[in-house]
């Protein structure tokens, strides 16, 4: 049974219809990456996974570990292992970045049945994890991403998804506004997630990211569908021949059809 | 507002009662407020002449004042010939010497409140002056602090043992004349605390106060005095709490602190009165005059306020730095939920040279709750380099509720050095979704956000409190996002 299975997804916000049938299915182990131009309903399609309310399904089903995911509420999804790396982290001024992630790490251990971590566990794994993504632990003790240059939100979207230990793993736009040493640093911290149990969905602009986060599938988002699919090497053909070529290729079929 | 006519008639009237008021076997006095009422107070409570004289003063100045209208709250008209202003759970003669004597029932009140007496208060360190209903029930820890010279008593108590200080302090902050509540209160105020730290001595504990507002239709008229003399430090905790009810109390308490040479007083409070159903219905009327003076150099009053209760709060607790060098603060934190109206401040009066005051307030409104915050700082012409700093912030949960904000500000002196910092924000849905994309739920993150935003002001106050604040928050906005 695959870990994801994305079936004819439609979302509209305020009226108009983002996505237009999405199709997808990620198994675990499997890295993911979903490109296309601004405005094809990439980072849509993140959050609606995630659970943002703003959008409106109409039609579709998104299957999650055997369960209907469109039906729990975004803090139940994060529980049963859905991460969202954000694009434009949150600030949340007053509470340290300490504190929000052991109520974050201790909702989750409650949902499965686990005890708490009191402060001495948590602040070890943290600990561990800060260094992973070279994130200074002096960070921690001020308020979640306040202050933060990009790159420290950046950083600590990774750090934080390291701490939660997720199934499924959505980095939205997590390129960007990096400099190449945050790029790598970042994506080393991916990379050292990959693994047979979790999957993870990677959407981007820029093929630049898939250099350092390679992906096993490529999938071209298109006007609120997918359009293409293909291996890492889609990614580069992209690169070289612009988005303008997939629409080219879809008109070339269409009229050979 | 007290139609003179009216209180006349009502004057007249009680005239053929007299021997029924003045029965000082009573328990409580009939409803209703002219002299007669006032002696009836002042002979139960045994009190001395000059505290008749004063009261009765404040009562024939009351007489020709009206209730203000300029807060931003609205309540329907108030009756004060409705109000019983005495009643007393036990009668004097009865009042208990120790916890021993207290009745068991009240004792477990008190537990189910979590106010920490005897045994538990010692554990926690606590001094506690329980008011209950108007008459001191019990009093703990008096023989420690006496030890070291302080006094913490009822304020009955210190009329009583302590004439010539309260003849000396009283009304020197807050007078007879003040303002309307104010004036009402000490025509008729009921019991409160009083506390003396002598020269040089730094209390070693918290001294705490939990009011609790009882019988039916009883308005609450507490007073307060705490002096702090030459180089002495003292914390003061003020915490309420009050049932479930169905009728509006009125609640105009005055609270006076005076800070001599060096001195520092710092005074912590958590309101949580009953603030009223959804509709608005019930609730307390909290009317508080609070003020301090910084009376000689290098004297400190700090307050801190938690006001999460009541159904109207119309309070501004300041400070008049008269000494040079003087500092004074004021850090609060409003929420207004349900129909909650809350017109809460501070005034800083700098008269002294080099005198400093700081101001943090934070407004939550929730429901279809009116925050508002009015502020006023005044540099007289002596006060140079006089020097303050404000912030105020606001949070909006919701889109039924509101949050205004006015700041006041006179300079009379070039030197002075003013700093002013407003904001208000809409609790983000943004920050509510990041939140619950990490697996924290809806009021969770509510309340992990709210309290962020009040992280400044809880971070001044004792920390047992500031738990137990960070806990009312939690509890005062449930329900209020989702």
């Amino acid at each position: 049974m695959a870990l994801l299975e994305i079936r004819n997804l439609h979302a509209h916000v305020e009226g108009n219809e983002i996505l237009r049938g999405i199709n997808l299915t990620v198994n675990a182990g499997e890295v993911h990456s979903i490109m296309g131009p601004n405005g094809s309903g990439k980072s849509t399609l993140a959050q609606v996974l995630a659970g943002k309310d703003a959008y409106e399904i109409t039609e579709g089903e998104v299957i999650y570990n055997g369960k209907d995911l469109l039906d729990m509420e975004p803090d139940e999804r994060a529980c049963e292992g859905v991460f969202l790396a954000f694009q434009y982290p949150v600030e949340i001024p007053g509470v340290s970045t300490n504190y929000f992630l052991r109520a974050a790490v201790n909702a989750k251990r409650k949902h499965h049945g686990q005890d708490e971590l009191d402060a001495v566990d948590f602040l070890e794994l943290v600990k561990e994890k800060a260094a992973l993504v070279e994130l200074d632990s002096k960070l921690l003790n001020r308020a979640v991403n306040e202050g933060f240059s990009g790159g420290e939100k950046k950083r600590n979207e990774i750090f934080q998804m390291s701490v939660l230990d997720p199934t499924l793993a959505i980095l939205d736009e997590t390129d960007s506004g990096l400099d190449i040493d945050a790029l790598k640093t970042v994506a080393h911290g991916v990379n050292t997630l990959r693994g047979p149990e979790r999957a993870m969905i990677v959407v981007t602009h820029y093929q630049r990211l898939l250099d350092y986060i390679v992906p096993d599938f490529v999938h071209v988002l298109r006007e609120g569908r997918i359009v293409k699919s293909g291996g890492k090497e889609l990614a580069l053909e992209l690169e070289a021949k612009g988005y303008a070529w997939v629409d080219e290729e879809i008109k070339t079929a269409a009229a050979a059809s | 507002m007290p139609d003179a006519s009216n209180t006349l008639e009502q004057w007249e009237k009680q005239e053929y009662k007299y021997g029924f008021v003045t029965d000082i076997e009573a328990d409580a006095a009939p409803p209703g407020l002219n002299e007669d009422i006032i002696r009836f107070i002042s002979a139960k409570k045994r009190e001395p002449e000059f505290m008749l004289e004063w009261r009765l003063k404040a009562y024939r100045h009351w007489l020709t004042m009206t209730e203000p209208t300029w807060a931003n709250i609205k309540y329907p008209p108030i009756n004060y010939q409705d109000i019983v202003y005495y009643s007393s759970p036990i009668k004097d003669e009865d009042r208990p010497k120790s916890l021993d004597d207290v009745d068991p029932k009240l004792l477990e009140t008190y537990e189910k409140l979590g106010i920490p007496l005897a045994e538990r208060a010692a554990l926690a360190g606590v001094a506690v002056d329980a008011v209950f209903d108007s008459v001191s029930v019990a009093t703990t820890y008096k023989k420690k602090l006496g030890e070291l010279g302080i006094i913490f008593c009822s304020f009955s108590e210190a009329v009583h043992e302590h004439p010539e200080l309260i003849k000396k302090y009283l009304g020197t902050v807050v007078p007879y004349t003040d303002n309307f509540f104010a004036t009402l209160n000490s025509a008729v105020f009921s019991d409160g605390s009083f506390v003396y730290v002598p020269k040089g001595v730094h209390c070693p504990m918290e001294l705490s106060t939990y009011f609790r507002i009882n019988a039916q239709s009883t308005g609450q008229f507490e007073r307060t005095l705490i002096i702090a003399d030459e180089g002495a430090h003292v914390s003061y905790l003020e915490g309420c709490t009050a049932p479930m009810r169905d009728e509006n109390q009125l609640h105009a308490a005055v609270v006076e602190l005076i800070a001599h040479k060096d001195a520092t007083i710092k005074y912590s409070t958590i309101q949580n009165w009953y603030p009223g159903d959804k509709n608005g219905v019930g609730g307390i009327y909290n009317f508080v005059t609070k003020r301090g003076i910084c009376a000689e150099e290098n004297s400190r009053i700090s307050w801190t306020q938690v006001e999460t209760g009541s159904s109207i709060t119309w309070k501004y607790p300041s400070v008049v730095l008269k000494g040079d060098n003087s500092v004074g603060e004021f850090y609060s934190v409003a929420l207004t939920n349900l129909c909650q109206q809350a017109d809460t401040g501070t005034k800083m009066i700098h008269i002294g040279k080099n005198t400093k005051s700081t101001i943090i307030s934070k407004g939550i409104s929730a429901g279809r709750g009116q925050n508002t915050y009015r502020g006023g700082v005044r540099i007289n012409k002596g006060a140079s380099n006089a020097r303050n700093y404000t912030q105020c912030d606001s949070m909006l949960i919701g889109e039924d509720c509101g949050a205004h904000t006015f700041p006041y500000i006179e300079v009379k002196n070039t030197s002075a050095h003013m700093e002013h910092e407003a904001s208000t924000s809409k609790i983000g849905e943004d920050q509510l979704f990041y939140c619950n994309q990490r697996g924290i739920k809806l009021e969770d993150a509510v309340s992990m956000i709210v309290n962020g935003f009040c992280k400044e002001v809880f971070r001044e106050l004792p920390m047992e409190f500031a738990v137990e604040a960070q806990k009312l928050l939690e509890v005062s906005l449930e329900g209020s996002v989702g």
